[in-house]
């Protein structure tokens, strides 16, 4: 029972992050689409500068969580996915850097450079993110010691690069949605523009996917058959997708936005719906059956002081979290005059 | 120890070093910005209001570097460090998370609100930001620290089929190890932060700018100096000396270069150890001193390197080395802040041209003395990762090559390389501007390019 409900935090702190994080790391990659000059993108920054931090910690949060109640994940996957990982720790220094350092000089030059790093950074973090969810939906090919060595040919197969697109799609969407809602004039109309033709792309892309998930994981129809009432998880999602358009019509950015955090924490409990009691399933030819939430897990006693700990934890960073969106709330321009 | 487990030592060492230059300073920066806004609160007084804003934009910069430096290391356990984690992550996963949960929200969220927020939120709630921004620090610190403390004294578990569970939580906690490492570690800290002050506060002082400002960094900066390296030495190292000598015999003897068992042990002040001859060359010894620090015995019997057995030494050459690096800088700190101090007190020291000269040279030593006694406890306790229960020859990743932890390694340098020049370069223009460039209102962090602000400026 504990164990589950580590497996259902464990996938809350992580949708946390792609919900929360990921309309910086959207905002990134549309940041020359959108922001046409040094001054456009100043707004797009500002619209993400007093909140990306605190974004950023719910991965932190999130490896925590891992490593305090899984630790065989933790250790597994970060050793095996080794490269990919460091990879994204660099690009998440970069894309910190770019945000945080960009307005310390008054240079164009200064503040083009910084412009590209953050985009690029955040593009390929957005890629990388969804090829390593993409792989573990797949499965990786674990030895019988619950270990593996990801390398970039095991990694980079045709469905994890489809799951990559399909992150940087949606993110994109996201962050698009997310400058709506935080600026005015051009910048404002431009980025509407931007989401309602991503939309179109996100909702290809996933269908897509899920296409694709019924050829590589075709346990997983099974499992919903199993728990019908899991399906209201997927179903969920395709509201939220469903729902973007329609607030997108009604010119209302507040719930757009909402929705597409809905479709993207819903795309991101189906995966752990379809995969429980897995963590880390093992491709059908290797020797392990993947590491569980039962085989994976620290001793129980650990789990239950740790699940102590985190739900004293959330309600503080919940009343954080609460707090800083409220002093920030409201447009760019009118926050800081 | 194979080259895997070498080169994974090498990269943990070189991004915790590099990271702990940052956290070093917004530590003691944070609770010293706290001071100011307090006493801007109570007295009314522009200039430390002003002092304050200044120091938040060095803040900002160092708080930025740590954090982006920090991330690799929450991961690290996992990917160099796998079967450390497996063993030990049900224990040190606690604290780990704790910080994530406890301290990073709370010090991201206020920091925003300290850096941009002080007009929309009124005074009394920027203090508050200031004061969180510092505990948020403080409290970062506690779970960290507290994590290494069970690498050095692991208790409040049990092994499970080969793996530690915790059993308290408040036990771990509440490590009797911890108890004297925290406060010696912020102490530390503390020093970098005032002693950072005062060196820029001289340096304006002995260049002629911004003078008000400066002599407000040089007070600040040369009371709370005195203050925190006092307490290095009295009480909190002391202390930990005597930990590390209860718990860890063979750091201990390490650090003074004690080859031979023997009765009044003394501590070595200058000497060096020869690990082939089993002796210290050339040395200076106070007799006695060792045996009465631990024991308070000046008679008592310490334990030397001779009589514990040689796959449980760590090295002791970079041990001993470090040990003294640290204690000999932190009596120079103890010596150079007690003259400023008296000088300031008789109301010379914004006069006296050779004691400014002092306080801006010594800014860096505060980081090296951090970082070497860094080193002692870390170096101190090898060959062991979790001291006494799992070597570092045990711990590292079996699916991690050394050649890949090479490639990352040598990624990590350059990219810090880069990270460590825009650092000092922006670190040196916001000295440069001075503190007179920040009204009021304007902006501190990334706020500043905005289109917004832009169109406010004249």
């Amino acid at each position: 029972m504990i164990n589950s409900i580590w497996f259902v935090v464990l996938a809350f702190m992580l949708a946390g992050y792609a919900v929360l994080d990921g309309f910086d790391l959207g905002v990134g990659i549309v940041h020359f689409g959108i922001g046409r000059d040094d001054r456009e993108r100043g707004t797009l920054i500002d619209a993400i500068g007093p909140v990306w931090n605190g974004n950023e910690v719910w991965l932190l949060a999130a490896g925590g969580a891992m490593f305090a109640a899984f630790p065989r994940l933790y250790a597994s996957s970060f050793s095996g996915f080794y490269l990919a990982l460091m990879l994204v720790l660099w690009l998440l220094l970069l894309r910190g850097l770019g945000i945080e350092f960009r307005h310390q000089v008054d240079n164009p030059l200064w503040r083009h450079a910084w412009d590209v790093v953050f985009a690029v950074s955040s593009a390929l973090l957005a890629l990388l993110f969804g090829v390593a969810l993409a792989n573990v939906l797949r499965g990786v090919p674990l030895d019988e010691t619950g270990e593996f060595r990801g390398t970039f040919t095991v990694m980079l197969n045709p469905f994890a690069i489809l799951g990559g697109i399909l992150s940087v799609g949606v993110l994109a969407l996201h962050g698009a949605l997310w400058i709506a809602l935080k600026t005015e004039g051009d910048v404002h109309e431009r980025a509407r523009q931007f989401a309602r033709a991503l939309w179109f792309v996100a909702v290809a892309l996933l269908v897509a996917i899920v296409a694709a998930s019924f050829v590589v994981r075709p346990d997983f129809t099974r499992h919903f058959m199993e728990r019908p009432w899991l399906s209201i998880v997927p179903l969920v999602a395709i509201a939220g997708a469903a729902m973007i358009r329609v607030y997108l019509k009604r010119n209302d950015d507040l719930r757009a936005f909402l929705a597409c955090g809905v479709l993207i924490a819903g795309t991101i409990a189906s995966v752990a719906a379809g995969l429980y009691p897995f963590l880390l399933p093992g491709r059908p030819e290797s020797d392990n059956a993947g590491l569980t939430i039962y085989n994976a897990a620290s001793p129980e006693n650990s789990l239950r002081i740790a699940l102590g700990v985190y739900l004293f934890g959330m309600t503080l960073v919940i009343v954080y979290m609460v707090n800083v969106y409220r002093i920030w709330r409201g447009k760019v321009t009118s926050v800081y005059h | 120890m194979t080259d895997a487990a070498i080169v994974a030592r090498w990269q943990f060492a070189f991004t915790i070093m590099f990271h702990y230059l940052f956290p070093v300073l917004t530590i003691g920066l944070g609770v010293l910005i706290a001071v100011l806004k307090t006493v801007e609160l109570r007295t009314r007084n522009a200039e430390y209001g002003r002092a304050a804003r200044f120091w938040a934009r060095i803040f900002a910069i160092t708080f930025a570097t740590g954090v982006v430096t920090g991330i690799p290391m929450e991961f690290q356990f996992g990917t160099n460090w796998a079967r450390f984690s497996h063993f030990a992550g049900p224990v040190v996963g606690q604290t780990l998370f704790m910080e994530g949960v406890f301290a990073f929200f709370a010090e991201s969220s206020f920091l925003g609100v300290l850096l941009f927020g002080e007009r929309r939120v009124g005074p009394r709630l920027h203090w508050l930001a200031a004061v969180m921004v510092a505990v948020g620090a403080l409290l970062s610190g506690y779970f960290i620290v507290a994590t290494n403390a069970w690498m050095q004294h692991p208790v409040a578990y049990r092994v499970v089929e080969g793996r530690a569970e915790m059993t308290s939580l408040w036990g771990m906690l509440s490590n009797p190890y911890v108890r004297w490492q925290y406060p010696h570690v912020i102490s530390g800290a503390m020093i970098v932060g005032s002693a950072v002050m005062a060196g820029i506060g001289a340096f304006y002082l002995l260049a002629h700018r911004h003078e008000a400002a400066g002599r407000v960094f040089v007070r600040v900066g040369v009371i709370s100096g005195l203050l925190f390296s006092v307490t290095s030495l009295l009480p909190t190292g002391s202390f930990q000396g005597e930990n590390v000598a209860r718990y860890q015999p063979a750091k201990m003897a390490a650090m003074e270069g004690l080859f031979e068992t023997q009765p009044r042990a003394g501590i070595a002040i200058i000497g060096m150890p020869d690990t082939e001859r089993k002796e210290l060359m050339d040395p200076i010894v106070v007799p006695g001193m060792l045996s009465y620090l631990i024991y308070g015995d000046f008679r008592a019997v310490v334990v030397g390197l001779n009589d514990i057995p040689v796959d449980q030494h760590p090295p002791i050459e970079i041990v001993y080395y470090a040990y003294h690096i640290m204690a000999g800088l932190g009596t120079i700190f103890i010596a150079l802040f007690a003259l400023a101090a008296f000088l300031l007190w008789r109301g010379h020291l914004f006069a006296s041209r050779g004691m400014l000269w002092g306080l801006m040279l010594v800014m860096p030593f505060p980081y090296i003395a951090n970082h070497a006694g860094w080193i002692v406890a870390e170096e101190g306790r090898q060959p062991w990762v979790v001291y006494g229960v799992q070597r570092t020859a045990d711990a590292y990743s079996l699916n991690v090559s050394a050649g890949m932890t090479w490639f990352t390694l040598l990624g990590f340098m350059g990219l810090y390389t880069l990270v460590a020049l825009l650092y000092l370069f922006l670190f040196a223009r916001i000295v440069n501007r001075g503190p007179e460039g920040g009204e009021e209102h304007e902006p501190l962090g990334s706020i500043g390019t905005g289109a917004a602000v832009a169109d406010a400026r004249p």
